[in-house]
């Protein structure tokens, strides 16, 4: 998560990225094995955090193999979509965890 | 095929124990006791499956399940203690465990592909009849609001866990 983070965050001040000025972040809570909100907004550039309060492990994980967010027991995990799009997740130790991410510009 | 009918033949199992055929509904420390044995079997058998199975996926699976039942085990047994109720033994515990022994002596007789693929196939049939007796017996049956809060997530995970193997079964085929 941290390199993929320093390296926005270097393109962000090489001007070589355009995010919006003021990047949000947006939680998404796991617990009792149901993440909440089911669907999550976001924008390029946004955070989306995780936050794990099962003490059980878990995983955001895109059905489109775009991406994989490891989610420790009691821990939070991270993303910064890159693209727009609707991505469907699930948990990869319990399938019937079901997410969904919409991204706009 | 012969998941289906392992898994006809624990439901049968299940219903048939005493406890059930009866009438009466098991009773807090018994479902408590139910719970933790299902759980400490499946343990078990994944034990087996990273002694036995060389295939990465299969052992990823096994070692999901030794985290996750330990995790759900560990909790129950915090709840008993902390409602001071001793779970008591029971026909339908004694019913699961045999079943489960016969199992494990039955894979061990198989190795590679062919213990894998018994192994995972199991697993489906393991959890669904520990989820229909979640569902329809031990959930309904709880008294006390904890136990049933946790019954209730042990089965969303133990749904989970009957996904999953569904899903390896297709990769072991």
């Amino acid at each position: 998560m941290r390199p993929g983070r320093i390296s926005l965050a270097a393109l962000v001040a090489l001007g070589l990225l355009s995010v919006p000025a003021q990047a949000e972040t947006i939680q998404v809570t796991v617990d009792k094995l149901e993440f909440a909100p089911v669907d999550v907004n976001a924008k390029v550039g946004d955070t989306i955090e995780w936050v794990n309060k099962d003490a059980f492990a878990h995983t955001a994980t895109a059905t489109n193999g775009d991406w994989n967010v490891t989610l420790a027991p009691k821990q939070t995990g991270r993303l910064v979509p890159n693209k727009p799009g609707t991505t469907d997740y699930f948990c990869k130790f319990h399938p019937n965890m079901k997410g969904r991410v919409i991204v706009t510009q | 095929m012969i998941a289906r009918l392992t898994a006809g033949l624990a439901t049968l199992c299940l219903l048939s124990a005493p406890l059930l055929a009866q009438g009466a509904k098991p009773t807090d420390p018994q479902i408590a006791h139910i719970a933790y044995t299902a759980g400490q079997l499946d343990i078990d058998a994944a034990k087996q499956a990273l002694d036995k199975s060389k295939n990465k996926e299969v052992r990823e699976f096994a070692q999901d399940m030794v985290r996750d039942h330990t995790e759900v085990n560990k909790q129950a047994l915090a709840l008993v203690k902390k409602l001071n109720v001793k779970p008591e033994d029971n026909d339908t515990s004694r019913a699961l465990t045999k079943q489960a022994a016969a199992k494990r002596d039955e894979l061990a007789k198989l190795n590679g592909a062919a213990f894998d693929k018994a192994y995972v196939a199991n697993e489906v049939a393991y959890h669904k009849t520990v989820n229909g007796a979640l569902e329809n017996t031990l959930i309904p049956s709880a008294n006390n609001a904890e136990l049933k809060s946790l019954l209730q997530t042990g089965l969303k995970i133990f749904q989970g866990h009957q996904q999953h193997a569904e899903h390896v079964v297709s990769d072991v085929k």
